[in-house]
């Protein structure tokens, strides 16, 4: 129970000074927040690339199939994802109810699929031996980054997409209203934003070079 | 997704104890249960370096008791080399998070953010409450690490790898004491990610009819620079702590090199750089300390304003300052590497940057300098240590040109020069700010003034005694005296071992100087004068209200705000001063358009 008798995102002119920015409250929290995650990934990234450079004999373990393969797969259902987002957000701003919540449902099942091929692959290569602290590949810090880094990533697409069933019924319920919608969105882009970092530096750097 | 609840609602004041005092939402309790929280870790801090300082200076002393803290570290009284290394780790901790961040920061901040912007409370009183009490629960686990396992950690606040990161075979407290900190650290950087987000959306979305970004107190204006910093310092912190962690509960070795031996033997851990530690930490680190120290020069500033009865020579210009100093402590870090085997060409782009924010650090000081010049200041505990703040600052802060330049760190790093120099522009002058926001805010935090006469003393005492303890900590590190020895009994330091007596008595001194101002807060809470609404004469919101302020801070009305936050010395007017909210009219002239 918030006490304050402020009106997040619609507090009137009268009686406050106003935004510098033109966006509600919620929304700008939720920027705020992108921001120091975006600080969060880019510290993971920059650790990887630091350790990736300090050692001389970095495994380069993926093929095209079934990695790369796989990793487009993946890719292609985030940005979809992303799309019929768009589609839930555009049809909330309509007013239309159920559309919404249905392309939101939408969305959680890509980042469901996404999930699943992503501990498919996890787990593909748990068979073949590699753990956060061992690999058959070369130097054991190789196996520990990737599993963090896409760990930290697979983190992000989870806890969305409990949000989005979540955010999504209490939609349908009457509580959140078109720009909660919004605003969850802006997480689910960035979390597609951060996976188009991902796959280059985690994954295409690190695929088996072919003579 | 997170909780975004904070929608429109009538506001009741809460009538169950738990809920009033406890697990408040009140901005108001929030800020004072930060201020508490860090009222109790400053004095757990300041008898660890009494311990400390007692050690170093009479090495084979027993210290009585000390064998009930820890029966191992301590065995009859008299301090292993390891318990000295623990304590030193927890000092640092404790006094760098749960101190200097905790209170110029979170404790003023909650309390007097929202009031003087003339907003009834933050956005997001939930987060707000989470973000106390994370941080309740990160200062409960760490204090654990004194009573779990074989005690603290060896490695420093900085807990630099390998030493943090192989485990329990690099000596007591590695194992189980070194997680627990991790672990503290990691929740306390989710506990201020949630506050300086409230902070933020605060300051830009709850301001009062007329309360522009330039009317706002120069206060303010330090908290959200610090809020911007606290947003993405701690958000590399906290990862950095999370792959600390997995290198010791998962087998990973993302700070432990291949090959390295400890106790003649080989570690199984291969691929890691123990330097990337370092550049995560002091990435986080170095905002860090504007962090701690941003809140003070904004306190300084509204203190001295006050009482000098005059605005500063450029409200402007300091805010500028202080946006440069928090936008260029991202770009120093390096200098606490400069003899880590880092590439020396690095070392070089690095001081200079770090020899650039000495010049907003300077403007700084010289605004507050030729602003006091010529001002009938008023004399009291607060302006007196807004007073000690600047000195702290300065002598300080020279002692920085040297260290910036990576060919005097070589012979310096790692020396009592650089405990020095942190020490006071830092440590001390950060504590500074929070004793001059500490005797100015008290009669409306509490609704009682503090005894001035006993805040004068706790100046002169506290003023005079820590120039005592670190001025000597220069001489030492320039006569070569390493930083983090536990004794210097029969080495080439011993000749030493006479200044180092000097500061433990002038520490010994001093700290019990911190038990007056403890007295006098405790009685004045209780027993002080009741504080009128306006005490000081002062101008901005805060003072507009009852002491304390009641639950909902206006009574239900909006402030509307007039004037720019220091109208002082202004003629023709009733006063010699014209509150923000004041309708009246005035000439004013203003210092720059």
């Amino acid at each position: 129970m918030s006490h304050a008798n402020v009106a997040v995102g619609a507090h009137s002119q009268e009686l406050s000074e106003g935004s510098p920015f033109s966006i509600p409250t919620k929304k700008l929290v939720m920027w705020l927040f992108l921001i120091s995650d975006a600080a969060t990934f880019a510290a993971c990234l920059m650790a990887y690339g630091f350790l990736r450079n300090a050692t001389p004999d970095w495994p380069k373990p993926f093929q095209f199939l079934p990695t790369v393969v796989n990793a487009m797969v993946m890719t292609f259902i985030l940005i979809t994802s992303s799309l019929t987002m768009l589609i839930a957000i555009r049809a909330a701003k309509a007013g239309n109810k159920s559309k919404a919540f249905n392309w939101m449902l939408i969305t959680a099942a890509g980042g469901i699929v996404f999930a699943i091929l992503h501990i498919r692959e996890w787990l593909g290569m748990i068979g073949e031996g590699a753990t956060l602290f061992h690999n058959p590949w070369g130097t054991a810090i190789f196996g520990a980054s990737f599993f963090s880094i896409t760990g930290l990533h697979l983190l992000h697409v989870t806890g969305g997409v409990i949000a989005l069933i979540v955010v999504g019924l209490r939609y349908r319920g009457g509580r959140y209203n078109a720009d909660d919608i919004e605003i969850l969105g802006l997480y689910w882009h960035f979390v597609d934003l951060v996976w188009m970092f991902v796959v280059p530096f985690v994954y295409l750097l690190n695929v088996a070079p072919t003579h | 997704m997170h909780d975004m609840s904070a929608h429109a609602a009538q506001h009741h004041a809460p009538t169950s104890f738990i809920r009033k005092y406890i697990f408040s939402l009140d901005h108001k309790v929030i800020g004072k249960q930060y201020y508490g929280l860090a009222l109790i870790a400053v004095y757990i801090g300041m008898a660890i370096s009494w311990l400390m300082r007692f050690h170093l200076a009479w090495t084979n002393a027993r210290i009585p008791g000390l064998q009930w803290l820890s029966s191992v570290g301590a065995p009859g009284g008299l301090m292993t080399p390891e318990y000295y290394l623990e304590l030193m780790t927890m000092h640092g901790t404790i006094m760098v998070f749960f101190v200097l961040t905790t209170a110029p920061f979170a404790g003023f901040g909650n309390f007097f953010l929202p009031i003087q912007v003339g907003a009834e409370d933050m956005p997001f009183p939930r987060f707000n409450m989470m973000s106390f009490w994370i941080t309740f629960v990160a200062f409960c686990v760490l204090m654990s690490a004194f009573f779990v396992g074989d005690g603290p950690p060896l490695s420093g606040w900085t807990a630099y790898a390998p030493l943090s990161a192989v485990g329990a075979i690099a000596g007591p407290g590695q194992g189980t004491g070194q997680v627990l900190w991790a672990i503290s650290i990691a929740l306390f950087c989710v506990g201020q990610l949630l506050g300086s987000l409230n902070f933020i959306t605060t300051t830009l979305d709850l301001r009062t009819k007329g309360m522009t970004l330039m009317r706002m107190p120069l206060t303010v204006w330090a908290w959200f620079i610090t809020s911007c910093m606290g947003l993405t310092a701690f958000a590399v912190l906290l990862p950095a702590c999370i792959l600390l962690i997995l290198d010791h509960v998962a087998g990973t070795s993302f700070f432990i090199a291949s090959g390295l031996v400890i106790n003649d033997k080989m570690l199984p851990h291969s691929g890691g750089s123990t330097l990337l530690w370092q550049h995560l930490f002091w990435f986080f680190g170095h905002p860090e300390v504007y962090i701690a120290i941003v809140p003070g020069v904004g306190i300084v500033s509204h203190v001295l304003i006050t009482n000098m009865r005059r605005p500063l020579l450029s409200h402007k210009v300091m805010i500028g300052c202080m946006g440069a100093l928090a936008f260029l402590s991202y770009m120093v870090y390096g200098h606490h590497m400069f003899v880590s085997g880092m590439n020396p060409f690095s070392g070089l782009v690095f001081s200079f940057p770090t020899l650039v924010i000495t010049i907003p650090a300077t403007i700084i000081v010289l605004i507050w300098i030729f602003s006091l010049y010529g001002s009938k200041l008023r004399i009291n505990s607060a302006s007196l240590f807004a007073l000690g703040f600047i000195s702290m600052f300065v002598s300080g802060g020279v002692s920085g040109f040297f260290l910036a330049q990576p060919s005097l760190d070589i012979y310096l790093h790692a020396t009592y020069f650089v405990v020095g120099h942190f020490h006071m522009v830092m440590a001390v002058a950060a504590l500074f700010g929070i004793f001059t926001g500490t005797y100015f805010w008290f009669p409306k935090m509490t609704g009682h003034m503090m005894n001035e006469s006993l805040g004068k003393l706790h100046f002169w005492l506290t003023f005079v005694g820590t120039y005592a303890i670190f001025m000597p900590f220069h001489y030492l590190g320039m006569a070569g005296n390493v930083r983090r020895y536990q004794a210097f009994v029969d080495d080439y330091m011993q000749p030493l071992l006479g200044v180092h007596k000097f500061i433990t008595i002038a520490a010994l001194l001093t700290g019990a100087a911190q038990l007056i101002f403890l007295y006098n807060l405790i009685h004045s809470r209780f027993r002080g004068a009741p504080a009128p609404p306006n005490p000081w004469e002062a101008t901005s919101l805060e003072w507009t209200m009852p002491s304390p302020p009641p639950f909902d801070n206006f009574g239900g009305k909006h402030p509307v705000v007039y004037h720019d936050p220091y109208q002082y010395g202004i003629e023709g007017s009733s006063n010699d001063y014209v509150m923000q909210d004041s309708p009246e009219q005035i000439h004013t002239v203003r210092d720059e358009k």
